[in-house]
């Protein structure tokens, strides 16, 4: 079987879940072949990579890698389509993702299709595009698929491989390391999972009514062990930061539940929530448009019926 | 300093957004054309940037006739000039064939700077700056929160996922901007009435000197295959609160085996 190359999402030794999906989806197409950019790699990360079905590791841990952002890992990506031949290559898709991709791309006169949330065996993607409202099947016409994955959209399953490392050496061109990283701010997250990974999500919107209202939101979200978004309405009023907004302009989500609280349902929050596979809402006007989604909505005040939902939860763990 | 700013046209966010049954393109007729939203940071920095700094900021789009309207607007915030590439061999273009027209209509320009939004709000792709940037042969200091020129020195913060890094790189550069970056200007009634007589250059697809079969559907590397609409959601149940609301909900979601 042929090789399909996967480039792995981390954080230093922490394995972004999104890599054990891509691993899983790259199963259906032929061995994953892991690419893995910079440090973090120890044999504990090579076990759980190889538990999922990666069969090889390949480590590019140097300098040129870890000290500028995305194009050294575009060259790589594309020696490895030179000289492994792959038949895909699945990368996440977040903005480094579909950075190194498009580079990639380019250099490798490969076609690419980003947010996947499907691939079939003979690497024809499903997409699911304006906010979830249109379901698309589309493929690369020329070259090895370059193929960027929704986080949440496969579901990562275990198929254990003893795999092993290989650590290679890509000479990396100076045009490569023209920007540099001077410093890097690493905002605390928290015990919460991250958004885009979460399995269920808690968001506040407007008429949570100004930054202590988060409290009851990221209480029920502690209960759940979720994670907390927020609409525009709450980051550019600066209620929440920004960096959990859901929708058009902030993240997609894609969670087995997604709570909105004091969210009227606008087009463009929607097209960042639409395809949670279970949505509860809670709003005290019966007319606002988010209902429209709802498997199970409450006509009410969120002060009374969110902090009850989470002191409910809590009582039935 | 000399300033490209790629701006798109796009249906209004507020519009439902089809595909077109005959070649599954985006119906773009039957929706209103806007500026992308995310565009409007790139041209209010390049803005700020020629007001600190002295220069020029000339707007490029890529699009039908009526995109053109969109480039006035963005114009009519306070640009220079315009470069409008317009060709009907130009339908269909995917992302690839999208950063080859660019690319060839920024390269030979000088440019200092070359600015984008972070995404379009109809494709949502986020990879035409990086791919023009590959094409120029030129550094890429993408997702910018934060934008610092001195000289020919470009710093810039770069939101990630866990936070930011601080980035620098010698000038000329490829930036795109992230939405928390500035608050856009609205054009004035002077800037609109000004934006009507600033230059902008038309140019087709054989000006640029790009062959027809790169551009278009023929110069696209993916195509879609098939498409359908969502099956519309089961409507869900709906109460209204007398008290018990948060107990309901945790009613529906043990039945839901959630929780
Ligand atoms: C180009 C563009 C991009 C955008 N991108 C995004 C995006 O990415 N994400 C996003 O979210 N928005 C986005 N927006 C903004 C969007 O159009 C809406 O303005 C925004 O989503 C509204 O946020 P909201 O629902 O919190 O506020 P509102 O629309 O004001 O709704 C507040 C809701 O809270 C309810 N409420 C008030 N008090 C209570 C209470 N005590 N208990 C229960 N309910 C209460 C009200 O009934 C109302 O329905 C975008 C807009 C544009 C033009
Ligand atoms: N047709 C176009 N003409 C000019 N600029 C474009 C065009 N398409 C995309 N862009 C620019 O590229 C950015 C990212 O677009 P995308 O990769 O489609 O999400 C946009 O914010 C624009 O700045």
């Amino acid at each position: 079987m042929t090789d399909v190359l996967v480039l792995a999402e981390h954080h230093d030794s922490d394995i972004k879940r999104i890599t054990l999906e891509l691993i899983t989806g790259a199963r259906a197409l032929g061995n994953p072949v892991v690419l893995w950019l910079g440090t973090g790699c120890t044999d504990d990360t090579v076990a759980t990579l190889g538990n999922y079905g990666a069969t090889k590791v390949l480590v590019a841990d140097s300098d040129a890698v870890n000290n500028h952002p995305v194009a050294p890992g575009a060259e790589i990506v594309a020696s490895l389509i030179d000289s492994l031949s792959p038949v895909a290559v699945l990368v996440a898709s977040t903005a480094d993702g579909k950075e190194v991709a498009a580079r990639a791309a380019i250099k490798s006169n490969c076609g690419i299709i980003t947010d996947a949330v499907e691939i079939a065996a003979d690497s024809t993607v499903t997409q699911s595009v304006f906010g979830g409202s249109t379901v698309v099947h589309s493929r690369v016409t020329k070259g090895t698929p370059i193929i960027t994955v929704r986080p949440n959209a496969i579901p990562a399953s275990p198929q254990p491989f003893a795999a092993v490392r290989e650590d290679i050496a890509v000479s990396i061109s100076a045009g490569a390391q023209r920007v540099t990283v001077k410093d890097r701010t690493v905002v605390a997250k928290g015990a919460r999972p991250e958004l885009t990974e979460a399995e269920v999500v808690v968001s506040g919107g407007r008429g949570v009514g100004g930054p202590e209202g988060f409290g009851v939101i990221e209480t029920l979200a502690d209960s759940l062990n979720a994670a907390v978004g927020a609409s525009r309405a709450a980051t550019d009023a600066g209620w929440y930061p920004h960096q959990f907004q859901v929708g058009q302009t902030g993240k997609t989500v894609s969670p087995q539940l997604y709570i909105a609280n004091g969210i009227s349902g606008a087009i463009q929050h929607r097209a960042g929530m639409q395809t949670s596979k279970v949505v509860v809402v809670v709003n005290k006007d019966p007319e606002a448009p988010i209902f429209e989604l709802a498997d199970y909505g409450v006509v009410g005040d969120l002060f009374a019926v969110v902090p009850q939902l989470a002191e409910e939860i809590t009582k039935r763990k | 300093m000399k300033i490209a700013v790629c701006v798109k046209q796009v249906p209004d966010t507020w519009a439902e957004k089809k595909l077109r049954d005959s070649d599954s393109r985006l119906d773009r007729e039957s929706a209103d054309g806007v500026l992308n939203e995310l565009d409007e940071y790139a041209v209010e920095q390049a803005l700020q940037l020629v007001e600190a700094a002295g220069g020029e900021v000339v707007i490029v789009t890529m699009g039908p006739e009526r995109a053109g309207e969109t480039l006035r607007k963005a114009i009519s915030m306070g640009a220079d000039a315009g470069i409008h590439i317009v060709d009907d061999n130009l339908g269909g273009s995917d992302a690839v064939a999208t950063s080859a027209v660019l690319a060839k209509a920024l390269s030979g320009r000088e440019f200092d700077l070359i600015l984008f939004g972070s995404e379009s709000t109809d494709a949502r792709m986020s990879v035409i700056p990086a791919m023009v940037a590959e094409r120029l042969d030129l550094p890429q200091v993408t997702f910018a929160q934060k934008v610092d020129i001195n000289g020919s020195e470009l710093t810039v913060e770069r939101v990630t996922e866990y936070g930011f890094d601080l980035l620098s790189a010698q000038l000329p550069a490829v930036v795109s901007v992230v939405e928390k970056i500035n608050e856009p200007r609205y054009p004035s009634f002077k800037g609109i009435m000004a934006a009507k007589k600033k230059p902008v250059e038309i140019l087709t697809v054989a000006d640029l000197g790009l062959e027809p079969s790169v551009v278009g559907a023929s110069g696209a590397w993916s195509e879609v295959a098939d498409f359908a609409a969502r099956p519309p959601k089961a409507a869900g149940v709906v109460v209204t609160d007398e008290g018990d609301g948060g107990v309901k909900i945790a009613d529906f979601l043990t039945s839901q085996k959630i929780i």
